[in-house]
């Protein structure tokens, strides 16, 4: 009984402080990481589509909370002043969610660039919303307000041909960061004031 | 004492290095040789693991007792190599990425728990150390060769820096996985006529 005591303390030593360690080793890791999968993950977007920024708009970020989820939010220095934010919002695709980065001028509700970030719609069809500028260039200027649609919709923006869902999931993913913008637009406008130039 | 420790040390680099001597540890030497820096990360990574668990479980092996001693060993490597992860993912996110799902199999690797059940429960730390540093530098070597056999005939490159320039056509087969065997067949055969006297 005695033996059979010992067997049950020392494993459950072992299972609590290796627990123990690996919570403090991920604690003090977490944000390292975070910032790791911003720059492979989001990154490569991010900074596409701020081009001209003239800050590190990785490094300057905020988040807000928006329901039950944290969103993060990315500021763009332009001509010396911080009036752009990037953040990523999601719409249906042929093979899943699309994560798509949204940025918009604070001043004028305009955005500034649309970027997919890692996605799984069909190599050569509906990837072409990742790598064809022309789709993407198409929200460029626009109001974040709009209820974009593709033309087969009844919208305005021009789908990729053979990738009619990919596009619209997309463009449904635009849709969705206005929602966000509008719902959070004074949160964003004040966050923005702490930040530097 | 300090000559049987070296002795400890260099057999892990000749005479029982692991994955040409002893034929542990062979599932990451084939799937992780296809590149340099994934051979090369991989060795380090179970060089890491084997030091810690080696020190780790012959300290604690009279506290061990013998009927979970499994189990004890299995936490302990498992936390060392979620800790492994972790970092990885902090500071080499790159590798992280392509390396994937073959750092948290280290656990399964029969190199850390079988040096603990033949080795380190019954020897002291010097030994243990020099044991896991040895057996862990052997197996960097051994996969860090080779890695560069198949990227060099298979890519034309080390590290991914081109060595015969754009005219050379390179041998697709070895960076495939049956070029993963037979390369690993050569090297055992090697190996074993060098060993041979």
């Amino acid at each position: 009984m005695r033996e059979m005591l010992r067997l049950f303390v020392v494993v459950t030593l072992f299972g609590a402080i290796s627990g123990g360690i690996l919570a403090g080793v991920r604690a003090g890791t977490q944000e390292r990481i975070e910032y790791q999968q911003i720059k492979f993950v989001k990154g490569p977007a991010i900074l596409q589509i701020m081009k001209g920024c003239t800050n590190d708009p990785l490094t300057t970020r905020f988040k807000i909370k928006d329901g039950k989820d944290e969103r993060a939010f990315f500021v763009g220095v332009f001509n010396g002043k911080p009036n752009t934010v990037a953040f990523e919002a999601t719409g249906k695709g042929y093979g899943g969610e699309i994560p798509v980065i949204v940025a918009v001028n604070v001043d004028n509700d305009q955005i500034v660039g649309v970027g997919v970030t890692t996605h799984r719609e069909t190599p050569g069809v509906g990837a072409r919303v990742q790598t064809d500028p022309k789709f993407t260039s198409q929200f460029k200027g626009q109001s974040i307000k709009e209820p974009f649609k593709v033309k087969g919709d009844g919208g305005k923006i021009d789908a990729i041909s053979g990738a009619t869902v990919s596009s619209r999931g997309v463009t449904g993913a635009v849709v969705s960061s206005g929602e966000v913008y509008n719902r959070l637009k004074s949160n964003i406008v004040e966050k923005m004031k702490s930040i530097k130039s | 004492m300090a000559k049987t420790a070296f002795q400890e040390f260099t057999k892990g680099l000749w005479t029982e290095v692991p994955p040409y001597r002893l034929v542990l540890g062979l599932c990451p030497t084939l799937a992780m040789t296809k590149q340099v820096d994934m051979g090369f990360g991989m060795g380090l990574a179970v060089t890491f693991v084997l030091v810690g668990s080696n020190v780790l479980i012959s300290l604690l092996r009279k506290v061990i007792p013998k009927n979970v001693r499994i189990a004890c060993f299995i936490v302990v490597v498992a936390t060392f190599v979620i800790v492994v992860e972790l970092l990885m993912q902090a500071y080499t996110y790159e590798l992280f990425l392509k390396m994937g799902i073959f750092i948290p199999l280290i656990v399964v690797n029969c190199i850390p728990l079988g040096r603990a059940e033949a080795f380190c429960y019954k020897k002291g730390v010097l030994p243990s150390f020099a044991d896991g540093l040895g057996m862990g530098l052997g197996y960097t070597i051994s996969l860090t060769v080779l890695a560069i056999i198949r990227e060099v005939f298979g890519n034309g490159s080390i590290f991914g820096v081109s060595v015969f320039g754009p005219s050379f056509q390179p041998y697709s087969y070895m960076v495939t996985a049956p070029g993963a065997f037979v390369c690993l067949g050569l090297m055992l055969c090697i190996m074993n006529i060098l060993g041979k006297k």
